[in-house]
């Protein structure tokens, strides 16, 4: 199988590794970094399970190839949460249970949380279209739109944005 | 919200019994940690992929493998007949299921293949894209057979049998007649019809099913890591068929990623991914991916059914008659059947209502498709939509209001205990009190106002309501009279550790519903510590008592049952060693917050800490003859029902697009009596996830089918699941009657949302099309069935 | 759900590309934003022997003015469409797609030269090209080829690219003053492809374009109904929509028969007329 070799900072650390051409980042994260929370659920690019960060913006894992990856800066779900990046997202998440089974929520995290950096004024309805590519089973999205809703008020609070 | 009333042991100091408390458990998923069976790996793990038929229905000619055999990587490609050496087949039928029929079934295909997605050889790999490439190098030479695809020709004479053993393609009928049906069809001013479908369709739980199987030859021992609802019942299932002895399965079930019915059941490739490891002496993993999901995962609620209401002119409802028909694919999925659906729909029409006549037949036919079995809601979503349906039909008819001609007709909220007509008692209901609660919630004379201006202006709006009864706490009656080995029982293991510590050990499982909150909430409540202090093990048939498991919304009202008769126990005996300890009477002391205390004065008596050393480290400060016992089980089951039934009733706000036929869901509603509410906010997440699986089947979901039985629509693109940006919105409201049959009181609330989401929203939708002299009754509500009604299309073509 | 195995080349510049395009032929595919192609490799759909992998050529990058038009690099990413102030300003057809595109992490990613080239009837970007009459600008190792958006689409995933050539470059005209469009679309979910949309421009009085989607096996141009409207302004909108059945030719997906397609396709025309029709 033809491998390459890439160089990738993920989560801050930087590492080389090679890897085959047609490995996607998200089976790279979690065959060869033990990386297990970037979870797969379709893996045709529909679901949004996959989102992570790359180079600051959220991208789908399951569509793009590792080899790609190289020089890139990549943000999984652990390195968010070790970072305290989205520990507000997190404790929101928490408080309004806008989670159950846990499967979608790293995707939706990663997902809301370029939400909240680039929206800081979004309503429930800009919420709802930026998330509507992240699918969730469980909760029916309203207590996702809650927790979003609240973390962005709680932003624009302390940030004294008008 | 209202909460709910207090309950003597539950209304004390310390309780966590009704209070919205963030789900302890939840902070490994929130930051990528849990660990779902994808998230292991072992030593020498091998990954196995299925060939699977391409046809609906086709002999098995012969299978090739040499060229893939040679393929990097490759372990082993085994065929049926070679698997079938080390598992045995079975049939998925239970006594109680009179009449219920099916073939045996292989784990593997032995000779034919019945379904498009059936496995007809495997392909075990060190990994699984190697697998999968050698998956491609398989040649099966196929000889295509007849297919039956449709299920209303199932039964006709010139159909090809399935299995021509069966004699036939029905699987299961049922006839129920209760009543002077003929007489109250005759007695009435009006009979009104309509024939409802309800789309075939699927789970979708975003972690595919998963199961990680580690045969340990040298003790002859299996660990099966499986995504499952029901660890002991699989744990029976692959002991049984591997020839094991039980206690030398072992299955562990950590994070599952959603289950929804999905996988309360044992399928085919499941049990291959257990026999390969035994074969192979290897573990080896089985994940399913999105496409084989698809066509293999369990479909549900593929009905047609015709029902007609006999009423008075004052909208007095006489009588309901149904004729169903559901096509289940080509076996009755093991082990809980595939005739339970059909069997919940006679059982659960018209149960809201006091008429006093109905007559239901329901006939479950074979065909050339995926299996189909309980699906969230099992049966409920459908009965509902056709209830609901048929009495809004009669209050259009009859210009009566949709919110009058249920006060006229549900059962009256004081006549408990009360008997439906499918003979299953109703121990204490709420639909009066549930509507009434709905109608303020949703404002609903306003709505009407707002809806009768709109209309002036060409804006269609409609509000939809849906009264609904639903199964929980389910009794042996469900399976094991039916000769099943799924335990209605469970039971829960609680100690005190010497830090002062509950560790609750209970055979409820979690997929995220907050299981394992709700045991915690309940076992802190009852020993009498904070929450911090508790932990709660799930999904381990080494460590927990024997149980059932998680589903028909039996977690709270059964497990939690269990835990809370345990925890008293262990409370009761750390206050026996406590007052020998203060030289105090037992019942003088009480545990609040981790500490005992005076009852009567609360002042701090004993930290549980200093219990726990004395007990565990100095006993010999004990008096002789005190042995505590500071591990406790306790098991509960369900015995005076054959179900608890709770109720509830939905109410849907929606606009139609005459023009374009697009539905938009402005705003939803659900009051549902779940009985004893331990944790709200839990409720409420249940209600809202459930209302949103239903909304999905009234408005998207389909597994569309073509006339040689491909499934035709089987990936995410195309299969369309409910997404954040079209979903309203949900309003939840509580009743609270508790249910007499436990102390705790709780009843289940894992269905209601998705038993009445769909009669809700076609009933909206059919309401705002009112004054175009429209209604539908085909779900899903698609955008082009709509302007078909309307008339704007005439037919599909291509 | 794996690819299968292909190989992979990180192009540095396009002659690297037109030499791998060259030995490898059809068996070599170019990869973009890859958000189309790496689901169709995932699913088995798709099996190029190579990717060449064209995301570091600085030449498809960028979008530059110039007096009348605005010149838009293949591998400009719908985000950057999204966010950039020249296309808002002029080439407001396109900012208006833009938010029904998939969803903001195939948007981080995909490309327009990508989709374009990818040529998906139910896609956006090439209604808007369409409508626009954008120019595609194509590339071989010895020339640069300019083509119109209604000669670039053949039909289902077939393009007007030949052997060796690939896209690098969209060309749209500066919005005039006069200049009016709509854009709408009917899907059944937020970013899911369209059961049919339509993309139009009228860059000034007397000439409109419009370009619908999801439709047939490309975006298909309803030259009939623009002509009545043209003519007769609102007046003319009864008899546009009549010709629809000339002009759309509409087949059936999933979602819709193509009597639905059709009527779905007239209803979008009148709620359109109000944006490109000056008195509507």
């Amino acid at each position: 199988m033809e491998q390459h070799e890439i160089s990738v900072i993920v989560n801050g650390q930087k590492l080389r590794r090679r890897v085959s051409a047609r490995q996607h980042l998200i089976d790279f994260l979690r065959n060869e970094l033990s990386l297990t929370g970037s979870h797969l659920g379709c893996e045709h690019g529909v679901c949004g399970a996959c989102t992570i960060q790359v180079n600051g913006t959220a991208v789908r894992g399951c569509l793009m190839l590792a080899v790609q990856a190289d020089g890139a800066k990549v943000e999984t779900i652990e390195g968010l949460s070790d970072s305290g990046a989205i520990a507000d997202l997190q404790e929101a998440f928490h408080q309004y249970n806008a989670l159950q089974c846990g499967f979608c929520t790293p995707g939706m995290l990663a997902t809301a949380a370029e939400l909240v950096e680039l929206h800081p004024h979004a309503d429930r309805e800009e919420i709802r279209a930026h998330i509507s590519g992240n699918y969730c089973r469980c909760t029916g999205y309203h207590a996702i739109v809650d927790a979003i809703a609240f973390v962005l008020e709680t932003r624009r609070n302390k940030g004294g944005a008008a | 919200m209202s909460s709910a009333p207090p309950v003597s042991f539950f209304d004390r100091p310390n309780s966590y019994i009704g209070r919205t408390v963030p789900r302890p458990n939840v902070k490994k998923l929130l930051q990528g940690r849990g660990t779902y069976v994808d998230d292991i790996t072992l030593p020498r793990m091998l990954h196995v992929v299925f060939v699977r038929s391409p046809h609906a229905h086709a002999k098995i000619v012969s299978i090739d493998r040499a060229a893939a055999q040679e393929m990097p990587g490759v372990i082993a490609v085994v065929t049926g007949p070679e698997l079938a050496k080390v598992i045995t087949p079975w049939v998925g039928v239970l006594t109680h299921m009179k009449g219920l029929k099916s073939a045996p079934q292989h784990a593997i295909a032995i000779d034919r293949a019945c379904w498009q997605g059936e496995a007809v050889a495997a392909v075990v790999a060190e990994t699984r894209a190697e697998a999968e490439d050698a998956a491609e190098m398989v040649v099966v030479e196929w000889e295509e057979l007849p297919a039956v695809v449709d299920m209303e020709a199932a039964l006709d004479a010139g159909t090809p049998v399935i299995h021509p053993d069966l004699g036939d393609n029905l699987a299961f009928r049922r006839e129920l007649v209760t009543g002077d049906v003929d007489g109250a069809f005759a007695a009435a001013d009006h009979v009104f019809e309509e024939i409802f479908h309800t789309g075939r369709h699927t789970g979708v739980c975003l972690e595919p099913r998963a199961v990680l199987a580690d045969y340990q030859p040298a003790e002859g021992k299996l660990v099966a890591y499986q995504a499952t609802q029901a660890p002991h019942m699989i744990q029976n299932l692959l002991a049984k068929h591997l020839n094991l002895t039980e206690s030398d399965v072992r299955v562990v079930c950590k994070d599952v990623g959603g289950s929804f019915g999905i996988k309360v059941h044992i399928y085919p490739d499941e049990m291959a991914t257990a026999a390969l490891s035994v074969l192979l002496k290897r573990p080896v993993k089985f994940i399913a991916d999105r496409l084989e999901s698809f066509v293999t995962d369990i479909h549900a609620r593929d009905h047609r059914i015709k029902g007609r209401i006999a009423v008075k002119n004052d909208g007095e409802i006489l009588a309901f008659e149904i004729d169903d028909r559901t096509g289940i694919g080509p076996y009755s999925v093991y082990p809980r059947t595939s005739a339970v659906e059909a069997n919940q729909v006679v059982n659960l029409v018209g149960g809201p209502y006091k008429h006093k006549a109905y007559r239901a037949a329901t006939e479950v036919v074979f065909q050339n498709k995926n299996v189909t079995c309980q699906y969230r809601a099992v049966g409920h979503p459908i009965a509902c939509a056709v209830t609901e349906g048929l009495v809004d039909l009669a209050a259009r008819k009859l210009g009566i209001d949709p919110a009058e001609i249920r006060r006229r007709n549900l059962i009256p909220d004081d006549a408990y205990p009360y008997t439906g007509l499918a003979g299953l008692p109703y121990e204490s209901l709420s639909h009066h009190a549930s509507l009434e609660k709905l109608l303020k919630l949703m404002d609903y004379d306003g709505l009407r106002t707002e809806q009768a201006e709109l209309r002036k202006r060409g804006i269609y709006r409609g509000i939809g309501l849906a009264s609904f009864i639903e199964v929980t706490n389910p009794s042996a009656a469900f399976y094991g009279v039916g000769g099943a080995r799924i335990s209605s029982q469970d039971g829960c293991t609680i100690r005190l550790d010497p830090t002062g510590t509950i560790i609750c050990a209970t055979g409820v499982t979690e997929q995220g519903q907050g299981t394992e909150a709700m045991i915690a909430q309940i076992a802190a409540t009852a020993v009498g510590v904070t929450m911090e202090r508790v932990r709660v093990i799930t999904g381990d048939t080494d460590a927990t008592p024997y149980g059932g498991g998680t589903w028909a919304s039996r977690g709270a009202g059964i497990g939690g049952e269990a835990a809370l008769q345990a925890g008293k126990a262990l409370r009761q005996n750390i206050l026996t060693v406590a007052a020998a300890m203060l030289q105090a009477a037992p019942e003088s002391l009480d545990i609040r917050n981790g500490t005992v205390v005076d009852t009567d004065t609360g002042v701090e008596r004993l930290p549980l800490e200093e219990i726990g050393r004395v007990v565990y480290f100095r006993p010999d400060a004990l008096p002789k003859g005190l042995q505590p016992e500071f591990v406790v089980t306790r098991h509960y089951v369900q015995k005076d029902y054959p179900f608890v039934f709770t109720n509830g009733i939905q109410g849907s706000y929606l606009e139609v697009d005459t023009e374009t036929g697009f539905v938009t869901l402005l705003k939803h509603w659900c009051v549902e009596d779940c009985g004893t509410i331990i944790n709200p906010q839990l409720v409420d997440e249940q209600i809202r996830g459930g209302v949103v699986q239903g909304l999905g089947g009234a408005l998207y979901e389909q597994c569309i089918y073509d006339d040689r039985g491909q499934l035709v629509n089987g990936s995410m693109i195309d299969y369309l699941v409910p997404m954040a940006g079209e979903m309203p919105d949900i309003v939840v409201g509580h009743v609270v009657s508790p249910t007499a049959s436990s102390e705790l009181g709780a009843k289940g609330a894992g269905e209601a949302g998705t038993a009445g989401a769909p009669g809700a929203v076609m009933n909206a939708i059919n309401d705002a099309l009112q004054p175009l002299n429209v209604s539908l009754a085909a779900q899903p509500f698609t955008p082009e069935s709509i302007l078909m009604a309307l008339g704007r299309v005439s037919a599909k073509v291509g | 759900m794996k690819a299968p195995p292909f190989g992979y080349v990180k192009a540095r510049e396009l002659g690297q590309v037109f030499d791998l395009l060259e030995q490898h032929g059809d068996e070599a595919k170019i990869l973009a934003g890859g958000q189309s192609l790496i689901p169709s490799l995932n699913l088995r759909l798709s099996r190029p022997t190579l990717l060449i992998d064209i995301n570091a050529i600085a030449d498809l990058q960028g979008i530059r003015e110039t007096a009348d038009t605005v010149v838009v690099g293949a591998l400009t990413t719908h985000v950057a469409l999204e966010k950039s102030p020249i296309i808002s300003r002029h080439v407001q057809l396109l900012a208006a797609a833009m938010p029904h595109i998939a969803h903001p992490a195939i948007r981080n990613r995909g490309t327009i030269g990508g989709s374009l080239a990818f040529a998906d009837p139910a896609a956006e970007l090439p209604a808007c090209a369409t409508a626009l009459d954008a120019t595609f600008i194509l590339r071989n190792r010895d020339q640069e080829r300019r083509v119109k958006a209604s000669e670039f689409f053949h039909g289902l995933f077939e393009t007007d690219l030949k052997p060796g050539e690939i896209l690098a470059a969209i060309e749209f005209p500066k919005a005039t003053t006069s200049h009016r469009f709509a854009f709408s679309e009917l899907a059944r979910r937020h970013g899911d492809y369209a059961m049919i949309g339509l993309a139009a421009a009228s860059p000034q009085l007397g000439m409109l374009r419009l370009a619908y989607f999801g439709v047939a096996d490309r975006p298909v141009s309803a030259e009939r109904a623009a002509t009545h409207l043209i003519r007769d302004g609102a007046a003319g909108v009864e008899a546009a929509c009549a010709s629809l059945a000339d002009d759309l030719e509409s087949s059936g997906d999933l979602n819709a028969g193509p009597q639905t397609k059709l009527h779905l396709a007239a209803v979008l025309l009148r709620r359109a007329l109000p944006a490109l029709l000056p008195s509507a």
